[in-house]
């Protein structure tokens, strides 16, 4: 046994936050060129889904995953303030004990009618959602198969299991039935997908690749928190598009995109799946949702299921907006628009955070999204379209997206 | 087969990924000596596993640093 230190002595300080200097060295290089932080951008007022005032400018918004244009909807505001009048501001409660309220099981219920399955199970936000999912449902000995593009919120609830990891390479079906197939026999298997994936904005051959994971006796998981309410007949996203939301074991969601506030769900038709309330810690070990945010959701919910016209309206924006800035030079993410994202290609960080700037001197909010966030280290400027922009607002983007392409030298 | 195989088969995979044409020794680190980033990983890692027709799983990807430790865990994930 090593001896206690004299009362006199000390022993050397490590700064545990050393491990971070090379990203604070990294910032430090690209704000001491001038450029407005990217990651410090405060929204001073919001006027609608599609405009804010930034910096005392007012500002078309493009980069908000607002898809569907809900946070303004006069029904859901109403929902809201009669939530706060009747049930109070917050549960201070977990869902297990004192924090689910009459509104927690409506919006569930409305969930299952969205989807049309049996359960469904509101957590706190999307991030908890698959954290909570997919490390309490596999576990030990068992194996998670998963596209290396996969969202943190995946990724950190499969080191939160104690499954085993096999990432194959984005969307690439013949690496998944590879990893599949060398899986020990009677292992538990669980394949984790996105129906879209929010950095390029495209989506998954899901269809080929659950047929493929069900051949080989594996659960599915899919992330559809960028396609509900927007891809599918009904909105219920891209395995709904594709004819294979049967087999799909698990839906994630969220409340923070076409929903319009913020929370996490998961929908599923698998008969035991109530008793994920008493296992999952995600769920147990948190508060639960104010009352407020589950009746916004709720009415947001059930007006998503029928809003066949917005949808289509989406679509227009996204493709228009596609075809202009490819038109105009851009290099795109995706051949054809996939999604409500549009992903501007950059040539490297510092032109990204010059044109992102530049765009927003010209009245114009995108995502800037870099490494290591992105696949293949690609600096992007991330556009999200929502259902509330007009013809007229994409071809103002256009214009902006133009201009400020030419000024910083992106286009020629 | 033999670890001696097993390494002669990983080094011919490494080559198109070495580009710097480090020498290989068993205390070759990927990430410090090779340079590899989170893709090259990736690719490398796949290359190996149809190659072998093994599963490298990311917890096992976690306990290998070196060029040796690799080659042991390939050895022993033949059976």
């Amino acid at each position: 046994m090593t001896d206690m230190l004299d009362d006199d002595m000390t022993q050397a300080h490590t700064d545990l936050f050393s491990k971070f200097d090379p990203l604070i060295e990294m910032r430090r290089d690209l704000l001491s060129t001038g450029v407005t932080d990217p990651f410090g951008l405060v929204m001073e007022r919001v006027i609608s889904p599609t405009v804010a005032i930034c910096n005392g400018r007012e500002t078309i918004l493009l980069g908000t995953y607002n898809y569907m244009g809900m946070t303004f909807d006069p029904d859901v505001i109403v929902a809201g303030k009669q939530a706060l009048d009747d049930f109070g501001s917050g549960t201070t409660g977990s869902r297990v004990l004192n924090g689910t309220y009459a509104g927690h099981k409506a919006v569930e219920q409305a969930l299952c009618e969205f989807y049309g399955m049996d359960h469904a199970m509101v957590f706190s936000t999307g991030y908890q959602a698959n954290l909570g999912i997919i490390s309490t449902i596999a576990g030990k000995g068992d194996y998670i198969v998963l596209d290396i593009d996969s969202h943190a919120s995946i990724w950190d609830g499969c080191k939160m299991g104690d499954a085993e990891v096999v990432p194959f390479k984005h969307n690439d079906i013949e690496a998944m039935e590879k990893r599949l197939r060398r899986i020990p026999e009677g292992a538990g298997k669980l394949v984790v997908l996105e129906g879209v994936y929010s950095m390029l904005g495209d989506i998954a051959p899901l269809k080929e690749m659950i047929a493929i994971a069900k051949k080989y006796g594996a659960m599915v998981l899919v992330d559809e928190a960028h396609s509900m309410g927007f891809i599918g007949p009904n909105g219920r996203g891209v395995a709904e598009e594709q004819g294979c939301l049967d087999d799909v074991d698990f839906v994630i969601g969220t409340f923070s995109k076409s929903v319009g506030t913020v929370g996490g769900f998961c929908v599923s038709n698998h008969p035991k799946f109530e008793i994920m309330r008493l296992v999952c810690r995600p769920y147990v070990f948190t508060a639960s949702l104010p009352p407020s945010v589950v009746a916004t959701a709720c009415t947001s919910i059930r007006k998503l299921m029928h809003a066949g016209e917005k949808r289509a309206h989406l679509w227009e924006n996204s493709k228009t907006l596609h075809k202009g800035l490819r038109d105009a030079g851009f290099q795109i993410g995706t051949e054809e628009p996939q999604s409500a994202i549009i992903s501007v290609i950059m040539p490297d960080l510092e032109r990204g955070a010059a044109m992102w700037e530049a765009l927003l001197h010209e009245g114009l909010y995108v995502n800037l999204a870099r490494p290591p966030a992105t696949p293949a280290n690609m600096t992007l400027l991330r556009c999200s379209l929502c259902a509330e922009h007009s013809a007229a607002q994409v071809q103002q983007i256009i214009g902006m997206f133009t201009r400020a392409g030419k000024a910083t030298g992106i286009i020629g | 087969m033999d670890r001696e195989e097993t390494s002669a088969r990983i080094t011919a995979l490494i080559e198109p990924f070495n580009k710097k044409d480090v020498a290989i020794t068993d205390a070759t680190r990927f990430t410090d000596d090779l340079e590899f980033d989170s893709l090259t990983v990736m690719d490398f890692v796949a290359a190996i596993e149809d190659e072998f027709d093994i599963i490298i799983s990311m917890n096992q990807q976690a306990e290998i640093e070196n060029y040796g430790q690799l080659v042991d865990a390939v050895t022993k994930l033949q059976g």
